[in-house]
């Protein structure tokens, strides 16, 4: 096969992964657009094994089918909850596999002298690849709950951090300059793993999503450089853009918690905040609690109804019990709608999947810009494991760590029904002053036995 | 591989372009697909294993090349099979009202 015949196929290839990303601006032809890019890099993988001078094809098949084992055993048997770190993984080793294309590429081609073009690109490839490969391992580890959640922090971490990244560059520096060693290359690969596993420590577990984010971009970019390295086109622009991808969900998560990037990156947020504005909590203000029954009533008779689940709807395993309970309440004439906020769950638009797991129809979803006009004409709001997202302290207190942080604004319903198992503050350990207005009252109970007792009391109105 | 010299100028324009096309492309994706979005573009850069294959393929390969070069074209497998299989399942799951709703 010509390189002309070989670029032109790449070509169909890019045209794929773009209809892919088109496809997936609306949920009815998302899938297919999928399927479209599987069968691009299909394409893509054909022609590159039907290169004239490629050798090694046994060990290659085998390296392949063994790869994919692991990919769709991986992908069939992980549960939905499970989704982010799952992507995690898969963007680690993607990582991987282009930190060793660089230190193949740098063995291979240094002795005969290195021009500079590759030489950076090797030197990205290898430093971003193995950010991301290592720093994603970690992301997986905080998740999975195989390491705490909390950030782990240290004195001097900052300058830790600094030094491993200038030592990593500093290897760099030497190939860029010509250095022939392919000790260099490994020592840079050993560095920016090091930085990368101490990049992600201390940031906490309820900022993973916008760090897996930020990683994904990262192994689009290194991506890129690799195809600077191999004068791959595909590479190049499929690189390009999941960079693209990644670096933009990585605002929008930002601002969907009103926090800058830094402040995520280096803020170490659930480790400082924990004792502010906590002294409010205490001072005898009152809680109203309700019963399952009583809930039932209030939903029965309501006209329309805002669920607003969070992650601790999906911990309890609640998603189908919530719809059964909507398909009940819809029977009764009520309508239903879903208000999801876009930091719900562990990665963005985490809520939307666990929910369409539940076979709740995607038109009942609303995002947080469309649920809130809607709010003032709501009779009853229940909210499911969510509690940061619906703090009206974000709107009101200026001295809340959260002030700023655009909510769902359930305070502006008629009712608020909050199923909570206890009065403990959420992730990020602020009072939520929402629990102490008169018109929310409290579901203190596991949100899965909550929500089926409801449904059952709903029966018998 | 390394025969063509394409550029670098050319490659840069195409890098730049494609960032403006993804910025173009992905903005338009709603926030109820996001977590399919996430999982479809890691899918995507699994097209490193096509890189993968081209150094572990060189005929003069010597058992680093070798041994590097397969452990790179397994991990880009996995991240390929994978993405495309996770994001497929979810991506399955989202499906309208049954008709017998009005809005």
């Amino acid at each position: 096969m010509s390189r002309t015949t070989t670029d032109l196929l790449y070509l169909v290839t890019i045209v794929t992964f773009i209809l892919a990303l088109r496809f997936l601006s609306s949920p009815k032809r998302a899938r297919q657009g999928n399927l479209l890019g599987a069968a691009g890099m299909a394409l893509a993988i054909g022609v590159t094994l039907a290169q004239p001078d490629l050798e090694n094809f046994v060990p290659m098949l085998v390296a392949m089918a063994f790869g994919a084992v692991v990919g769709v055993v991986g992908a069939r048997s992980v549960k939905m909850t499970a989704m982010p770190q799952m992507v995690a993984l898969f963007n680690g080793v993607g990582g991987g596999a282009v930190a060793l294309i660089a230190l193949v590429e740098f063995h291979n081609l240094a002795p005969a002298g290195l021009v500079a073009e590759d030489a950076v690109a090797i030197l990205l490839s290898a430093l971003i690849g193995s950010v991301s490969f290592s720093g994603s391992l970690i992301a997986f580890a905080k998740l999975q709950e195989l390491i705490g959640g909390r950030p782990i922090v240290y004195q001097g971490q900052q300058l830790v951090n600094a030094a491993v990244l200038v030592v990593a560059l500093f290897l760099g520096g030497a190939i860029v300059a010509g250095a022939e060693s392919d000790a260099l290359v490994v020592g840079l690969i050993l560095a920016a793993l090091a930085f990368g596993v101490l990049f992600v420590l201390p940031i906490g577990g309820a900022d993973m999503p916008v760090v897996i984010s930020l990683l994904n971009a990262f192994t689009g970019l290194a991506a890129s450089a690799a195809g600077f390295l191999l004068h791959n086109n595909v590479l190049i622009v499929a690189g390009a853009l999941v960079g693209a991808s990644g670096t933009l969900l990585t605002i929008l998560m930002g601002r969907a918690m009103n926090r800058s990037l830094t402040n995520v990156l280096f803020g170490a947020f659930g480790a400082v905040t924990t004792a502010g504005s906590g002294g409010a909590g205490a001072d005898g203000r009152s809680v109203r609690s309700t019963t399952a029954e009583d809930l039932a009533i209030m939903l029965g008779y309501a006209r329309k109804v805002v669920f607003v689940p969070g992650y601790g709807l999906a911990v309890a395993q609640a998603q189908h019990d919530v719809r059964a309970l909507a398909e009940l309440l819809e029977a009764k004439g009520v309508s239903v709608l879903y208000g999801i906020h876009p930091v719900a769950g562990r990665m963005p638009g985490h809520m939307n999947v666990l929910l369409a797991e539940a076979n709740v129809p995607y038109d009942q979803l609303k995002e947080m810009d469309e649920i809130n006009p809607e709010l003032p004409q709501t009779d009853v709001v229940v909210i499911l494991g969510a509690n940061d997202v619906v703090n009206p302290a974000a709107r009101t207190d200026p001295s809340s760590p959260i002030y700023g942080m655009p909510i769902i604004d359930v305070d502006r319903a008629a009712a608020v029904v909050v199923v909570k198992r206890s009065m403990s503050p959420g992730f990020a350990g602020i009072d939520n002053p929402l629990f102490y207005d008169p018109k929310t009252s409290m579901l203190f109970a596991d949100a899965k036995a909550a929500l089926e007792q409801v449904a059952a009391s709903l029966k018998t109105l | 591989m390394h025969g063509v010299n394409v550029p670098l100028v050319i490659e840069l324009t195409i890098l730049v372009l494609a960032i403006f096309l993804g910025v173009e492309v992905i903005s338009k994706v709603p926030t109820m697909l996001h977590t399919p979005l996430m999982s479809g573009t890691n899918a995507i850069h699994g097209i490193v294993v096509v890189g993968a294959i081209l150094v572990a393929g060189r005929a003069d390969a010597d058992t680093l090349t070798l041994v590097v070069g397969f452990v790179a074209v397994a991990l880009g497998t996995a991240n390929v099979v994978g993405g495309f299989v996770v994001t497929d399942r979810m991506l399955e799951m989202f499906k309208p009202r049954a008709p017998r709703q009005g809005e």
